[in-house]
């Protein structure tokens, strides 16, 4: 060991740096840094994306003094819970200051990645005009911004390579925001532009395409007719990733016709999506590119219903990623299952989210998939009910899970045939999946399935909890036995302030804990922000529940804490307290 | 891993540790019969049949007391024979207010919480059970949320299910944990094939109303708003049925409540009509006694059927012109066309209806 240490003082700061290159993931990054003083100022010099897991956790100006020469820069604002409307719109996560410190400092930014944050459009028009070299634009789930914005990146962004809107909340000026393209514009690479309501310019999108020699992705929203659609495919049948826009035409038509013979030539696609409006007629198409497919995404295509859905899924047996709606059915699995054996990733999402119907799937559709699909690691599973010997059964199949995530539609549904709680299957998954990363339970659970998951779940970092648990030995389990711990969201379940005081030190080495409608009072929530100053207890006091000097046993409808080296923020509404 | 933790809240161990059969890894499961009511939504709690605190001792209790029920033992001085009498109390006092177990309003959506699907209870646990459980505080969801469980009029359907644990079931014992021992050892109820698959369509077609709870089911609200405003576009094109979902009420003389199936789901009559025949076999399964538990054997499938196909029960359709039609006469696309809601009549009552819907074909063509 001292050897070793000797020879590493003896390295010149060049070598270190060429190594360092070779790490990409920022964990390792992070452990590499902590290895010695000299090791962590290469690291910091030779550091170029820097992701930051809660915006708040740290401030710009820390950052850009650490790594100078950054230019990727990946954010996530609000907590999760925040996607399911339980934080409130202004809550924060704004990445105005972030793109201002940047822009001040000269960094030389070239992309920016951005998860549940408020995104304005002066951010937008900011960042458009400070990074000459910026390339890469990708919004998830943000919100607070127009057309407007996106046109400035548009006209702005010289050598733009990728621009993705996943799932945002945009409000579409019906402007021109895609004309602002130049026509020197040849560069881009990814375009995705699904989650717009409005429409664009045809011609213009048209023209676009086709200069864009480089074109891989391409995600039209709904207001792309199809008989665009088909000019765009024959100008780019290099195309590798596809998001339809409106999929509707008469099936004999000779627009159709000319679909049909330009998706044949589109040899490259593996990935496709969109089909919001759809002719199923249509859909034959598709068939030929189905075959080469590794991922397909039907989760927005509610017209596109049971029988048609396993017609096409027939064809797709090199699929990895599936996502799609319930109204695929049991059987529907069962096809997926016999199928798809190289299915990776599965996302089943409820159709009927108003409970008018009956379309839905049950355990028996989990089991098939967990038979027939042997490299399953990752699942997201909105059923009608569940049981326990259906996750045995699949926890026995599938040891491999990283993710699973299970949600009945009526969160306390205990076991569909036993009416036992669920406890035993997600302890059976818990205990077969060693590399379970990240958990989601519902149904009817008790303090026991936390004491599974406190004793097996060792790698676990992410849980989510609703609706369950009998007493604070639930939250105590996991938090004293899930040592990976990261991110802990918690909502209705009765857990108090015995369990939130009991480690106060574990979470700082957690990055979040929310907890909405349990039992947890306002004096203990005060008492930890005392004991613990690295750590931001924010207490979301809507309508205004808690008055002005609250009564220490009032109990506190929404808790978000996380730790922080920065103190409490500047950003927060009136109705958030830091305490 | 986690230090004992005791009288947390008030639970104590104690007296449930005594009505542990199971090894000790249960008592952590037992000792949340001393449940306190909690009631997270901070909605009103429905009113409680029973006192909660004596329910939950005896819902917990229940499971354990029936397993030694059938078992020969000397019952611990004082501890068992009280339960037991409460439990027996409990079956036989017929205190099933039907009502309060559904104060709720009825929801429109969907997801019954009566597992309609063959469920072995393994219990003997009558419907008192679950009044029972539904004092449980947690009971306070139903009032909220997609998955109310059919409220009005269950309880023609109710006794049936009783064997099932079925209402609420998920109210009861939350803190049963692991005793799988006991579901082995006492006898299942009804089988109920019939019933097996009509989970699939688990509809509730009481229509509803109720403030749902936040955030339930978790999904990002731009794939709630998404999807919505899609299956209204999908609805209205061409003033045709959509290419999405078609659902009709489907009514049936003498059943308490409607449900509604998606025509699309189906591409021939026969597989609407066995749909539909497992969906309302529990109405025709014959009357259930005061208790609650069926007087009648369960029926088989085949009987099921030649009541649905026999002289009993006739499928009717109400068309576009308002006409009450016999089903099965035009073609399928034709009928998925034209239908709005359908009917199981009796047969006694259907007689005017097939000549009229011959005539109406002859006039189409």
């Amino acid at each position: 060991m001292c050897l070793f240490q000797c020879m590493m003082n003896y390295f010149p700061e060049e070598v270190l740096d060429h190594v360092f290159d070779f790490l990409s993931s920022h964990r390792d990054r992070n452990a590499v840094s902590l290895v010695c003083k000299s090791w962590y100022s290469v690291e910091r010099f030779s550091r170029e994306k820097v992701f930051i897991g809660n915006c708040y956790a740290v401030n710009p100006e820390r950052v850009l003094a650490r790594f100078p020469r950054i230019r990727s820069l990946t954010l996530k604002g609000k907590p999760h819970f925040a996607d399911f409307n339980l934080v409130p719109h202004d809550w924060g996560g704004h990445v105005y200051p972030w793109i201002e410190a940047m822009a001040k400092n000269g960094i030389n930014l070239e992309e920016l990645r951005l998860k549940r944050m408020v995104v304005s459009d002066e951010s937008l028009e900011l960042l458009a005009k400070s990074f000459p070299n910026f390339k890469s634009l990708v919004l998830v789930s943000c919100e607070g911004f127009t057309t407007d914005g996106l046109a400035a990146i548009a006209s702005n962004c010289r050598y733009l390579r990728e621009l993705d809107l996943q799932e945002n909340d945009v409000d579409d000026r019906k402007g021109q925001w895609l004309s602002c393209f130049p026509e020197s514009c040849t560069s881009l690479v990814s375009l995705n532009f699904a989650c717009l309501k409005g429409e664009v310019n045809m011609a213009a999108l048209e023209r676009l395409v086709a200069r864009c020699r480089n074109l891989r992705s391409l995600r039209l929203n709904h207001a792309v007719p199809l008989d665009s659609l088909q000019k765009i495919l024959v100008q780019a049948p290099q195309l590798t990733d596809l998001g339809t826009g409106s999929y509707v035409h008469e099936p004999d038509s000779e627009t159709y016709i000319k679909l049909k013979n330009a998706i044949q030539k589109c040899t490259s696609i593996r990935s496709l999506s969109g089909f919001l409006d759809v002719h199923v007629q249509c859909l034959p198409a598709i068939y030929p590119i189905c075959t080469n497919l590794t991922s397909l995404n039907l989760s927005y295509a509610p017209g596109i219903y049971s029988n048609e859905l396993m017609k096409l899924i027939s064809h797709c047996m090199k699929i990895e990623r599936l996502w799609i709606l319930d109204t695929i059915g049991d059987t529907g699995l069962g096809v997926v299952a016999s199928t798809c054996k190289e299915l990776q990733e599965l996302r089943v999402f409820p159709s009927d989210l108003y409970g008018v119907g009956n379309a839905a799937v049950t355990e028996e559709g989990l089991v098939a998939i967990s038979a027939g699909c042997p490299k399953l690691n990752s699942i997201l599973y909105f059923c009608q009910q569940m049981t326990n010997a259906a996750l045995i059964t699949v926890a026995k199949n599938c040891p491999n899970f990283i993710r699973f995530r299970l949600c009945t539609l009526n969160p306390t549904i205990p076991d569909a045939v036993t009416n036992l709680p669920l406890d035993e299957g997600f302890g059976a998954i818990v205990k077969s999946c060693k590399g379970l990363k990240r958990l989601s339970v519902s149904g009817l659970l008790t303090d026991q399935v936390f004491l599974y998951i406190g004793m097996y779940a060792e790698h676990l970092e992410m849980l989510s909890i609703a609706f369950a648990g009998d007493s604070d030995k639930g939250m105590l389990y996991v938090l004293n036995g899930c040592k990976k711990l990261k991110k802990l969201e918690i909502r209705d379940s009765p857990f108090g302030n015995v369990a939130l005081l009991a480690d106060i030190g574990k979470y700082e080495t957690m990055r979040s804990l929310w907890m909405s409608s349990c039992e947890v009072t306002y004096g203990a929530c005060k008492s930890l922000a005392e004991k613990m100053p690295r750590l931001n207890v924010e207490i979301i006091n809507e309508g205004d529940q808690i008055e002005a000097s609250p009564d220490a046993r009032q109990r506190v409808e929404k808790m978000y804490l996380y730790r922080t080296l920065v103190g409490p923020r500047r950003d927060a509404p009136d109705y958030v307290w830091t305490l | 891993m986690s230090p004992p933790l005791l009288g947390i809240e008030g639970h104590s161990q104690c007296n449930v540790s005594l009505m542990a059969s199971s090894a000790s890894a249960d008592c952590i499961s037992q000792n949340v019969s001393g449940l306190k009511e909690r009631n997270y939504f901070g909605l009103s709690d429905c009113s409680s049949v029973d006192s909660s605190a004596v329910s939950s001792v005896a819902d917990e209790n229940k499971k354990n007391l029936n397993l030694k029920a059938t078992e020969l033992r000397l019952g611990l001085p004082g501890s068992q024979s009280p339960d037991r009498d409460s439990e027996f109390a409990l079956l036989s006092s017929g205190k099933l207010d039907e009502k309060q177990l559904f104060p709720l309003v009825p929801s429109k959506d969907g997801i019954c919480l009566l597992s309609q699907k063959t469920v072995v209870s393994g219990n003997k646990r009558g419907f008192s059970d679950t009044v029972d459980g539904f004092s449980e505080p947690k009971s306070s969801i139903f009032s909220d949320g997609n998955w109310m469980f059919n409220a009005a009029g269950s309880e023609s359907v109710q006794p049936k299910l009783a064997g099932n644990a079925g209402i609420n079931v998920m109210l009861t014992n939350r803190s049963s944990g692991a005793q799988p021992s006991i579901k082995v050892e006492v006898p299942a109820k009804e089988p109920q094939e019939a019933n097996d698959k009509m989970n699939g369509s688990n509809t509730n077609s009481v229509p509803a109303s109720k403030a749902q709870v936040v955030g339930w089911p978790p999904i990002r609200s731009f794939r709630k708003n998404t999807l919505a405003t899609t299956s209204k576009n999908n609805d209205e094109v061409d003033g045709k049925p959509g290419p999405g979902a078609l659902f009709v009420k489907v009514s049936m003389d003498g059943a308490p409540y409607l449900r509604k199936v998606d025509l699309r789901t189906y591409s021939t009559y026969k597989e609407l009509s066995s749909a539909l025949e497992k969906m309302f076999s529990c109405f025709t399964l014959g009357q259930c006694g005061p208790q609650g538990a069926p007087v009648r054997e369960v029926m088989s499938e085949t009987k099921l059927r030649d009541l649905l196909h026999g002289s009993e029960y006739v499928l009717t359709y109400e068309d576009k012109d308002g006409d009450w039609m016999l089903v099965g006469d035009v073609p399928w696309e034709m009928f998925i066309g034209t239908c709005k809601r359908l009917k199981i009549m009796k047969g006694s009552d259907a007689i005017g209806l097939a000549p009229r819907a011959v005539e109406k074909s002859k006039n189409r063509n």
